[in-house]
C-alpha cells in the first residue's frame, strides 16, 4: 500500500505586518514538512523559529502569507488549508483536525467533563455518552475524579494541560497539532501522556507536534523537521 | 451545511443622502458624516452569509454600525439599500421586499432579538410570565395552561426563579432582566437569534452566567445567532466567525481566533493590542 500523505507543508512563510509599528516580523520561513497518518512529525528548532506559527497557520489561527498546506480530507480529495473558505475550515475543526495548545479557554461555568466532551457533543452525540468517553480519558490521564464534575479554572498548569489534551484527542481527530502538550508535567504524568498519545497514534491519527524536551522527540517522532529562526529576524526588524 | 440568512450590500443612511454620501465617508477618511449633505452613512455594503447554527460575531465600537446592522435584519428599520434572504424551512424569503404583515410574522415566530437595553425587548408593565405569553399568543398558543407551563419552562430554562414569574420585570436585577429577554426572545424556538450588546453594562460574573447560558440554548436548539458586541471577550467565547465594523464598513472578516490573534487591519490591531 502506497503511503499518502494526510499533510504536506510546502514553502510556508508566515510574516506578521505591524502596522502601528511599520514592522514586519517574519515568523516562519520556507517551512517543507509531511505528516502522515499513524505517524509524528516533530517540529524543532530555538525559540522564534516560528513552530508555533506553523501549527497555527495549519489551523488556519494564523492567516499563512504564503506556501501551501495540502490536506487530505476524509471525503476524499485535496484542499489547501492556506485558501479553504472559514466554513469549510471550521467544519474540518469541528470533524478532523484538532489542536491542543499549552492554554485553556473554557466557558466560567463549564464542569471539567463537559469541557473535555465538547468536541463529541459538536458532532451530535449525547450527554450521557460525551461524559462518559470524557470520565475515561481523565481518569486515564490521572485527573482525580472529585475534579470532573468542577469547571478547570482553578486547576494547576499541569492539570489543565491534561484536560486540554484530554479534549483535544476525544474525538479522535484524523490530523492532531501539539504544542507542547506535556510542558508542565511530572516525569510520572508525563509517561501517561505518552502512552495516549502512542495509542492515538496506533489508531491512525497523524499528529505534528512541538516538545520542550529533546527525550520526547527521541522517544514519539517518526521523522523530525528542524527549524531555524528567519535570517531577517536576527538582524533586528526590518522597517519599512 | 445550510445556509439560513444571505446579507448582500445592506446599507443604512440617516439623512437625505447623496451621490457622494458612500464615497465620502468611511474608514479611510475616518468619518461617517457625508460632508456633502450631511446624512451619516450608518452602514455601507455590508455582506455576509450565515449558516445554520452558527454564531456569528459583529464587533466595534459604538457608531461603527453594527447595532444598525441587526435593526435592519429585524425589521426595526428599513435599510436605504441592499437585500438579505432568510432561507426558512417552508423556503427562501427575500426580507426588504416582504409586507408589512410577513415581516410581522418573521418578527413574531422565526427571529428573536435580544437588546442590550431590556426597556426595548420587555413590556415591564407586565409580569415576566406575561411578556412570554405575549410572544406565544402571537404564535397562536391560545390556552391558558398551555401558556402559563411554556412560559413557567422557558425561565426555568434560562434560570430565572419562577416563583416570581408574575412579578414585574422592572423589579429585576438587569441580569434577571437579560434572562427574561432571553426566555421572550426563545418562546417561538426561532431558527434565529440577534444578540445586540446583551452582557454589556452586566457584573462580570453575571456576564459569565449570560454567555453560559447562551452557548447551552444554541447547542440545544441549534439557533444561529448573531452576536454584536464591542467586548473582545464575548466574541472570543461565542463566535466561531466575526467581522470587525468601523465607521458603517466591515474592515476585516475572518475566524474569530484569526481576527485576535493574527489580525490584518491596522485597526483591528489596535483593538486587539488595547484590550485586556
Amino acid at each position: 500500500m502506497v503511503n499518502i500523505p494526510l499533510l504536506r507543508v510546502e514553502n510556508l512563510s508566515k510574516t506578521f505586518f505591524l502596522h502601528e509599528q511599520h514592522k514586519v516580523i517574519p515568523s516562519s520561513s520556507q517551512v517543507n514538512l509531511t505528516v502522515y497518518s499513524g505517524k509524528l512529525t516533530a517540529l524543532i528548532g530555538p525559540t522564534g523559529a516560528g513552530k508555533s506559527s506553523v501549527l497555527k497557520s495549519i489551523y488556519r489561527t494564523y492567516l499563512p502569507s504564503s506556501g501551501r498546506l495540502l490536506y487530505e480530507t476524509a471525503a476524499g480529495g485535496t484542499l489547501d488549508l492556506a485558501l479553504a473558505l472559514e466554513h469549510r475550515i471550521l467544519e474540518l475543526r469541528r470533524e478532523e483536525i484538532g489542536f491542543v495548545t499549552q492554554f485553556l479557554h473554557t466557558l466560567p461555568r463549564q464542569k471539567t467533563l463537559d469541557v473535555v466532551a465538547m468536541p463529541l457533543y459538536q458532532q451530535g452525540v449525547s450527554k450521557q455518552e460525551g461524559r462518559a468517553r470524557a470520565a475515561e480519558l481523565l481518569a486515564e490521564l490521572n485527573i482525580p475524579e472529585r475534579l470532573w464534575e468542577v469547571p478547570p479554572a482553578t486547576f494547576s498548569g499541569g492539570e489543565k494541560q491534561r484536560v486540554n489534551l484530554a479534549r483535544g484527542l476525544i474525538a479522535s481527530p484524523r490530523l492532531l497539532l501539539l504544542d507542547e502538550p506535556t510542558a508542565s508535567l511530572d516525569a510520572k504524568t508525563t509517561d501517561r501522556v505518552v502512552a495516549l498519545i502512542q495509542r492515538k497514534k496506533a489508531q491512525g491519527v497523524g499528529m505534528l507536534a512541538i516538545f520542550h524536551h529533546a527525550d520526547l522527540v527521541k522517544r514519539m517522532a517518526d521523522e523530525v523537521v528542524e527549524l531555524s529562526v528567519p535570517s531577517s529576524r536576527s538582524d533586528a526588524f526590518v522597517a519599512i | 451545511m445550510d445556509k439560513i440568512l444571505e446579507v448582500k450590500g445592506l446599507s443604512q443612511v440617516y439623512g437625505p443622502g447623496c451621490d457622494l454620501c458612500f464615497s465620502s465617508t468611511g474608514p479611510e477618511l475616518e468619518t461617517n458624516i457625508c460632508p456633502h449633505c450631511g446624512s451619516i452613512v450608518a452602514l455601507h455594503d455590508l455582506s455576509f452569509d450565515l449558516y445554520k447554527g452558527e454564531i456569528l460575531g459583529i464587533m466595534g465600537e459604538s457608531g461603527s454600525g453594527k447595532s444598525t446592522a441587526v435593526k435592519c435584519l429585524y425589521f426595526d428599520q428599513m435599510p436605504y439599500s441592499g437585500n438579505a434572504i432568510f432561507f426558512d424551512d417552508s423556503g427562501q424569503m427575500p426580507l426588504f421586499k416582504l409586507n408589512p404583515a410577513q415581516r410581522r410574522s418573521l418578527r413574531n415566530h422565526r427571529f428573536g432579538m435580544v437588546y442590550q437595553n431590556p426597556n426595548l425587548g420587555l413590556n415591564f408593565d407586565i409580569s415576566a410570565g406575561g411578556n412570554i405569553a405575549e410572544r406565544l399568543l402571537m404564535s397562536q398558543v391560545m390556552n391558558y395552561s398551555e401558556i402559563r407551563e411554556r412560559a413557567r419552562e422557558l425561565l426555568a430554562r434560562t434560570e430565572v426563579l419562577t416563583e416570581r414569574m408574575d412579578e414585574l420585570p422592572k423589579n429585576f436585577s438587569g441580569g434577571m432582566q437579560q434572562r427574561v429577554q432571553i426566555a421572550k426572545a426563545l418562546a417561538t424556538r426561532p431558527p434565529l437569534l440577534f444578540l445586540d450588546e446583551v452582557t454589556t453594562g452586566l457584573d462580570l460574573s453575571v456576564q459569565a452566567k449570560i454567555l453560559d447560558l447562551i452557548l447551552e440554548i444554541q447547542s440545544e436548539l441549534n439557533t444561529a445567532m448573531i452576536v454584536v458586541t464591542h467586548d473582545l471577550g464575548v466574541i472570543r467565547l461565542l463566535a466561531g466567525r466575526t467581522l470587525v465594523m468601523k465607521y458603517g464598513r466591515v474592515i476585516e472578516s475572518g475566524l474569530t481566533d484569526q481576527i485576535l490573534e493574527d489580525p490584518q487591519h491596522a485597526y483591528t490591531q489596535q483593538l486587539v493590542a488595547s484590550a485586556l
